[in-house]
């Protein structure tokens, strides 16, 4: 496939990278400021190489980008919650020209769900999003696998930073500012770690999990959410005494939608550790599923991303 | 031992004056009257606003007997605040946190049993920040079936009213 990556950062130059032994050719590149486009293929080292050097990807813009010539365009741009925007008008562009979308950026399927599903509808091209929950995990084709009205409930730890603090914590027995600046430290918190440690970011990946398993519509403000920034170390020693630990537990199930830090047996299927993110998916014939892996990076949304550009080739 | 078949297990609450001899006084009338002593409950330090002590006594009898044991401590004028009609089957730990909990656990709890189902079994307060700073306590409860849902949101609720947090179970079952 041809591909349009909007995006640069580190999910956006992954995809890059890996487009070309994935068998896809990678047309054109945007960044925040700038783009490249070259309908034979663009040379992806040169690309990353003159991002790196530069802080650019090269001397055309963000519109020729989009007005060029691809069969699937990834929107790998930050996440913004609010009406989604820049991400929702690019995928309204490709769609309007009837190409498929893969999103990383969880803006437009959180907070715009039936707009871009309105929006596919009118199009021949078609929207995927495997990459905005759980990184590398395959969530979504699971789901689909199973069958979305055989899913009742789906829980998980979906946000590795706030899990890497919050098992630091309970390793250590260090309090909550001095895991955030070890995690800071390492690259696995941001400077501002509100989206993280808040929640916001596990309960926009709980909005869409909700909007594709419910008929209701979810954006964030319908999720409840309560972050990890409170919590004492001294809650993590209690909870570990009584043989249990606390995880940020995102949950949709037929009672709602939520995000909360919840006690989990110490040595169950959810107490994963370190930046590791896990769903369950309850069945209906089936029991339950846990899919555990890497929730976040580069190279593992970006695998996500392939595997959204695979199904999309058939 | 086995018990008859038509036994259950109730828990009666008592508040019982502090004085020598009146846990032995309210146990007494559950032997006589044929009910079979399970466990005894008294939560270490806690006090009713009286000043009171809260014992809990899970019993083994038949309603009729039950009904007699009830009727005889009353008579004995001891405080059975309540004798229940089913065996606590339920049990969920969750924890607490907050600014001067420590100070506020006593109420907190009272406030905890007097607007739910539920019934504390257990609480351990970890107060590393000294008094008035940010405290957690572990509290495990004993509630009635099918009211875990309704335990837990009323928790919910005491706890923003007193500005504390709440880390909750996953509902049974769940993430095991």
């Amino acid at each position: 496939m041809r591909i349009a990556v909007v995006g640069a950062g580190a999910v956006g130059q992954a995809v890059v990278e890996l487009a070309e032994p994935y068998g896809h050719t990678v047309t054109a590149v945007a960044d925040s400021s700038a783009g490249v486009v070259d309908a034979d293929g663009l040379d992806a080292e040169a690309v990353l190489d003159r991002k790196r050097t530069e802080g650019t990807v090269g001397p055309q813009t963000l519109d020729a980008v989009l007005d060029s010539e691809y069969d699937a365009l990834v929107e790998a741009t930050p996440t913004t919650v609010g009406d989604a925007q820049p991400a929702f008008e690019h995928v309204r562009t490709a769609l309007g020209r009837d190409r498929d979308v893969v999103l990383a950026n969880k803006g437009p399927v959180a907070q715009r769900y039936d707009d871009v599903r309105g929006m596919e509808r009118d199009s021949d091209g078609a929207v995927r999003f495997e990459a905005t929950v759980g990184g590398a995990i395959p969530v979504f084709s699971t789901i689909e696998d199973i069958g979305a009205e055989n899913v009742t409930a789906v829980r998980g730890v979906l946000n590795g930073t706030a899990n890497f603090i919050l098992s630091r914590m309970t390793a250590e027995g260090v309090a909550y500012e001095h895991a955030l600046a070890e995690a800071q430290d390492i690259g696995v918190a941001e400077a501002d770690p509100t989206f993280d440690v808040d929640g916001t970011d596990a309960a926009l990946k709980c909005a869409i999990l909700a909007n594709v398993l419910t008929d209701t519509t979810y954006t964030l403000d319908a999720v409840e959410m309560m972050g990890i920034r409170d919590i004492p170390a001294s809650a993590l020693e209690l909870a570990q005494q009584g043989g249990s630990t606390i995880r940020l537990i995102g949950e949709v199930d037929e009672s709602g939608v939520r995000v909360r830090p919840r006690l989990v047996d110490e040595h169950g299927t959810l107490a994963v550790s370190g930046t590791q993110n896990i769903v369950q998916v309850e069945t209906t014939h089936a029991g339950r599923v846990n899919i555990s892996g890497r929730g976040a990076g580069g190279h593992e949304t970006a695998t996500a991303i392939m595997s959204d550009l695979r199904q999309l080739e058939y | 031992m086995t018990e008859s078949v038509d036994k259950q297990i109730y828990t009666v609450r008592l508040e019982l004056r502090d004085r020598p001899g009146e846990l032995r006084r309210a146990l007494e009338p559950i032997a006589t009257h044929g009910g079979n002593l399970r466990s005894v409950f008294h939560e270490r330090g806690n006090r009713t606003p009286r000043g009171d002590i809260p014992v809990e006594v899970d019993v083994a009898a038949s309603s009729e007997q039950l009904d007699a044991i009830v009727s005889a401590l009353r008579a004995d004028d001891i405080t059975v605040i309540k004798a229940g009609t089913q065996r606590y089957t339920e049990e969920l730990t969750a924890i607490l946190f907050g600014q001067g909990l420590d100070t506020d656990l006593s109420e907190t709890l009272s406030s905890i049993e007097a607007s739910t189902a539920a019934t504390v079994r257990d609480v351990t307060l970890a107060a590393t920040e000294g008094a008035g700073g940010t405290a957690s306590a572990r509290i495990h409860l004993a509630t009635e079936p099918d009211t875990t849902t309704e335990t837990l949101a009323t928790l919910r609720e005491i706890a923003s009213q007193r500005g504390l947090a709440v880390v909750e179970p996953l509902a049974a079952g769940e993430g095991s």
